[in-house]
């Protein structure tokens, strides 16, 4: 009790100084991964630097790297908060409790947690629609496949990653109704060689086309060593890779969210919100549509993209089934977002189990 | 011509001078690296060996040097009997991923009741859990004569898979929404080791690390296994003579560190960390073997070694949050702290001699 | 279900491919532990190795300098172990998990403006007539050049250990180094050139990944090959053969893993995982019945006293 007092007031008293001092906004970022892993962590830090970016002099942003889920993480973001920080994004789901036991101590300071589902009044949490790119992939991989199989490289069971499969997969199908998805879970985020490996073996296995929901581009380069693969970008928009094998991609553009933060910060507008973006509002981004894509399928891909920022579409719409065959939408109904961010089953037609 | 001679006692001088030489010229090299880097030299050294310890917000890093350097030093004192004498278990880290799984299980395993005995039961199961993963090594040296270094450093990936079984199934928190995860003990007041004294940082951890360090102590200097603990590893033939027998030393040695290193598990899991999760281990169990070498396999030692590198984590994190010094330069930054410590022990054991060539 | 899928030709020749980092890394780790020294740093030296042999190739164009770089850089790292436990006589567990965190902080700091780049291309060497022979064409005569290196270098090191006088002499070292000694031979300079070798072998595996396997640079992209080769090492029993069949295990299993699973086969993922090392246990509780199989004088510091 006596120290979560004393930190309250060190916390205030210093950022009064600061505000006194410079004017200064100080923006803090607490990554999971090295700002190098080219993947989830480095978009996050473009987004940081995107804010410096908007506000130049206005601003400090500080980071650290490689900040493990658990203690550690609450001890940077107290560490971030003594020394002043006005808002810090803590970029990984495992710091959800961290976030809330930090923001208890330190009223004042504002904090954006991405990917959990935790909020308190200075606690906002944000994501984004992937599967929303999801189904733009899934439309543009039904067209451009000619074996009908689709290799589905899978990161951990859970429900972001099982959205995107089940997103895929419906808009293939729509477009291309003998299309299969093999799926293969890696149990890991970064691996390379492991990523490799696995897009090798589906390659192997007939596929033409491989999504993949792990960050390197391992499995880019192993599809075009295979030729006649095409892949698509994930996380970042991987355009080394372009035209072929990789034909577009999912782009986690987190910059115009952090700027617009940051701005409410700046104005003392920040409130408490529950943000989940997608293609609508920028958070992501389809990546260039690669000229190995014939027209017609580009235009139809653009098409469905144009009709989701446009909320005319939803990915999700029914008449969908269960993949036990029971009834889960009806016809025209759309997804809940509660169902959707809970997601633990395939939709019919998916072959396999979701591991346990 | 440089030549050693073996000291015939290890000599006290160079036993403490040679820490203060080692993070004195980590201090040089590490200022060149970051110089290097573009930072100013001075203010990062300053950041990350002053700031925790005296800077404005101490009040805050203190107890969080006891909350960091608590599993190390309790892990390490374990490690250290059985190197002591000749048994190498470096397989801590599975040892402790199995003390969490197995103490935090049962913990889950009474939500919601609230009751006194749940956190005891606990802190039995952690150890049992630990103790358990290190007889595995055990059983299969003494009764097969198995290498226990390989053996043990082979369950630490059995572990870390069944800790990703366990954070995505049996264990996985069923209000989660599906994410992977356990239910986290913090919220669950019968099985959250919480601070003894809140914001001191002091929890159950940090009073076992110390009283695992006066243990150890005892143990080896008025203690009759610690005697044979010591005879064992200096001189295997003449504790044959003195009547130890070596498999119940594997045993006991194995068996004890495990327990310890479960304990640390459990500790951090139903205190600090609060929940088990794919990324629950951050490499307790490896650091530790670094921190019982560090502090010379001595109990006091350890304890200072455990503190020091809880310091460099903290202090790391600080420097880059101001500096803008990469993680990296922080791992290099620590690596040579422990190739510095590591190379001028040196001079604790042996003598150089110059200039008389053909002696040695 | 559909395990015809499963193509047996292309799972062996992609097997070979996995396998090849950590044959490299063990062989190297391998001849360490025969000369009596246990180092544990083998994945910080993978790592650096991935690191120069990337900057290397990508700054020259050419992988070749690149491979070249890749095992001095090792070495280079490793002669950094040498003079910790030879010369400073420190202890080889803790000296090896130093070199470990040194490695993979040292190669994140090089690594820095290698994100995103993509290396120049390592052509695979087809061996004309033999590449067209069905089944084994594509497994034995369609790889890259440092894959054959590496069978290369089992097959030498194994001749080396059992045929030669240095062999010999190694191995002396490796069983009894006071003996080794007391004869004659300059048991530190053999360690030291041991150790050096361990250290090029394993940047070359490093190498293999950043250049060949993935091909790209990210920080900690060796993701645990090190440990792996170590356990690789022990279950070989210290011979060079078995390192050959324990790679293709090991790498087969992964490989083989993920085919069943695209075959929509399904297996408790973790389950199969933990299964390299658990069976590497199981060998190592068979193999102890052979007392002679591990170097007497492992992990023991080695000092001249008159």
């Amino acid at each position: 009790m006596k120290l979560t007092k004393l930190l309250a007031t060190a916390a205030l008293a210093l950022g009064m100084a600061t505000t006194a001092m410079a004017d200064k906004t100080k923006v803090g970022f607490v990554y999971v991964g090295p700002v190098g892993d080219g993947g989830w962590t480095y978009e996050h830090d473009q987004g940081r630097k995107a804010v410096v970016e908007a506000f130049g002099d206005k601003v400090e942003t500080v980071y650290v790297e490689s900040v493990p889920e658990g203690p550690d993480a609450e001890r940077v973001m107290t560490q971030m908060a003594l020394n002043g920080a006005d808002l810090i994004f803590a970029t990984s789901f495992g710091y959800m409790d961290a976030v809330q036991n930090v923001a208890k101590k330190f009223p004042k300071v504002k904090f954006e947690h991405a990917t959990g589902y935790k909020t308190a009044p200075n606690v906002s949490v944000y994501s984004a629609r992937f599967y929303e790119g999801r189904a733009v992939q899934g439309t543009i991989a039904g067209r451009m496949t000619k074996s009908n199989i689709i290799g589905y490289i899978a990161s951990f069971p859970i429900p972001e990653v099982i959205r995107g499969i089940n997103s895929a997969y419906i808009h293939a199908k729509k477009v291309n109704p003998d299309v299969e998805f093999k799926i293969v879970w890696v149990y890991t985020w970064f691996d390379p060689a492991k990523e490799a490996d696995a897009a090798k073996t589906l390659i192997e296995q007939g596929a033409d086309v491989i999504l993949q929901h792990t960050d390197s581009t391992a499995p880019q380069a192993a599809a075009q060593k295979a030729g006649n693969v095409i892949t698509f970008g994930q996380a970042s928009d991987m355009a080394e890779y372009a035209p072929l094998p990789r034909v577009s991609s999912i782009i986690d553009n987190w910059g115009p969210y952090y700027v617009r933060r940051t701005k409410a910060v700046m104005d003392g507008t920040w409130e408490s919100v529950s943000t989940w973006d997608g293609i609508r509002e920028g958070m992501v981004k389809i990546g260039e549509i690669s000229s190995a894509v014939p027209g017609d399928v580009k235009a139809e891909a653009e098409a469905l993209r144009d009709a989701i920022a446009a909320g005319e579409y939803h990915p999700f719409t029914g008449p969908l089934n269960k993949q036990d065959g029971t009834p889960w939408l009806k016809e025209g109904e759309v997804a809940d977002d509660g169902t959707l961010l809970g997601m633990n089953f395939y939709v019919e037609g998916i072959e396999g189990e979701i591991p346990q | 011509m440089i030549a050693l001679e073996k000291r015939p006692q290890p000599s006290q001088v160079w036993s403490v001078a040679t820490p203060v030489i080692a993070v004195l010229a980590t201090m040089v090299f590490g200022g060149i690296l970051f110089a290097v880097l573009g930072k100013n030299p001075v203010e990062a050294i300053r950041t990350i060996f002053w700031e925790p310890l005296f800077g404005e917000h101490s009040f805050y890093y203190r107890p969080q040097l006891l909350v960091k350097g608590a599993p190390l030093v309790l892990i390490a004192i374990g490690l250290s009997l059985g190197f002591r004498a000749g048994i190498w278990n470096i397989g801590a880290e599975g040892q402790y991923i199995m003390g969490a799984i197995v103490g935090a299980g049962v913990g889950l395993a009474f939500y919601p009741m609230e009751a006194w005995f749940i956190f005891p039961l606990m802190v039995i199961a952690g150890a049992l859990g630990g103790w358990v993963w290190a007889m595995i090594p055990a059983v299969l040296k003494v009764r097969f004569g198995t290498n226990e270094i390989l053996v043990s450093l082979m369950l630490v990936y059995v572990a870390e898979q069944l800790l990703a079984s366990m954070s995505l199934g049996l264990l996985k928190n069923p209000e989660g929404y599906g994410f992977p995860g356990s239910r986290n003990l913090q919220q669950y007041p019968s099985a959250h080791n919480a601070d003894l004294i809140e914001g001191s940082g002091m929890h159950w951890g940090v009073v076992a690390a110390m009283i695992a360090v006066i243990f150890a102590y005892v143990l080896l200097n008025r203690h009759m296994r610690g005697f044979h603990i010591r005879l064992a590893g200096e001189a295997p033939r003449a504790a044959r003579f003195a009547g130890v027998s070596p498999p119940r030393l594997i045993l006991f040695c194995m068996g004890l560190s495990g327990a310890l290193a479960g304990l640390a598990g459990l500790f951090e899991v139903s205190g600090p960390s609060g929940q088990i999760s794919i990324d629950f281990n951050v490499g307790y169990g490896f650091t530790a073997i670094i921190v019982a070498f560090l502090g010379r396999l001595h109990p006091f030692g350890i304890l200072l070694a455990g503190l020091l590198m809880a310091l460099t984590y903290i202090g790391g994190d600080i420097a880059q949050s101001q500096m803008g010094l990469p993680a990296a330069a922080i791992q290099v930054f620590q690596g040579m702290l422990l190739f510095f410590l590591l190379a001028f022990d040196l001079l604790t054991n042996y003598r150089i001699r110059i200039g008389k060539a053909g002696v040695a | 279900m559909d395990l015809s899928a499963i193509n047996p030709v292309l799972l062996l020749a992609s097997l070979m491919v996995a396998a090849t980092p950590i044959l490299l890394a063990a062989i190297g780790e391998l001849v360490v532990e025969r000369a009596g020294v246990l180092n544990l740093g083998v994945e910080g030296m993978m790592i650096v190795g991935a690191i120069t042999g990337f900057a290397i190739s990508v700054e020259t164009g050419s992988p070749w300098l690149g491979f070249l770089a890749a095992a001095a850089g090792g070495a280079v790292l490793a002669l950094l172990f040498a003079l910790l436990t030879q010369v400073a006589l420190a202890n080889q567990v803790a000296s090896g998990l130093a070199l470990t965190l040194f490695g993979l902080g040292l190669s994140s700091l090089m690594g820095q403006s290698y994100v995103g780049i993509k290396p120049p291309h390592f052509a695979e060497i087809d061996i004309p007539l033999f590449s067209d022979i069905p089944v084994l064409g594509p497994i034995l005569f369609a790889q890259d050049p440092i894959l054959y290196l590496g069978l290369a270098l089992v097959a030498g090191t194994w001749a080396v250990l059992k045929y030669t006088r240095a062999g010999l002499i190694l191995r002396a070292v490796g069983e009894n180094h006071d003996a080794a000694h007391a004869l004659g031979y300059k048991v530190v300079r053999i360690r030291v050139l041991a150790i050096l070798f361990g250290g090029a072998c394993a940047g070359l595996g490093g190498a293999y990944i950043s250049l060949v396997r993935v091909p790209q640079w990210t920080e900690g992209m060796t993701a645990g090959a090190g440990w792996i080769a170590l356990a690789l090492v022990v279950f070989a029993s210290w011979k060079p053969w078995r390192v050959l069949i324990g790679a293709w295990l090991f790498g087969g299993i992964t490989v083989l893993q993920l085919n069943l699973q695209a075959a929509g086969v399904a297996i408790p993922v973790e389950y199969l995982a933990m299964s390299p090392y658990l069976v590497t246990i199981l060998v190592l509780v068979i193999l102890s019945a052979d007392k002679s199989s591990a170097p007497a004088s492992l992990g023991r510091t080695f000092h001249a006293s008159t």
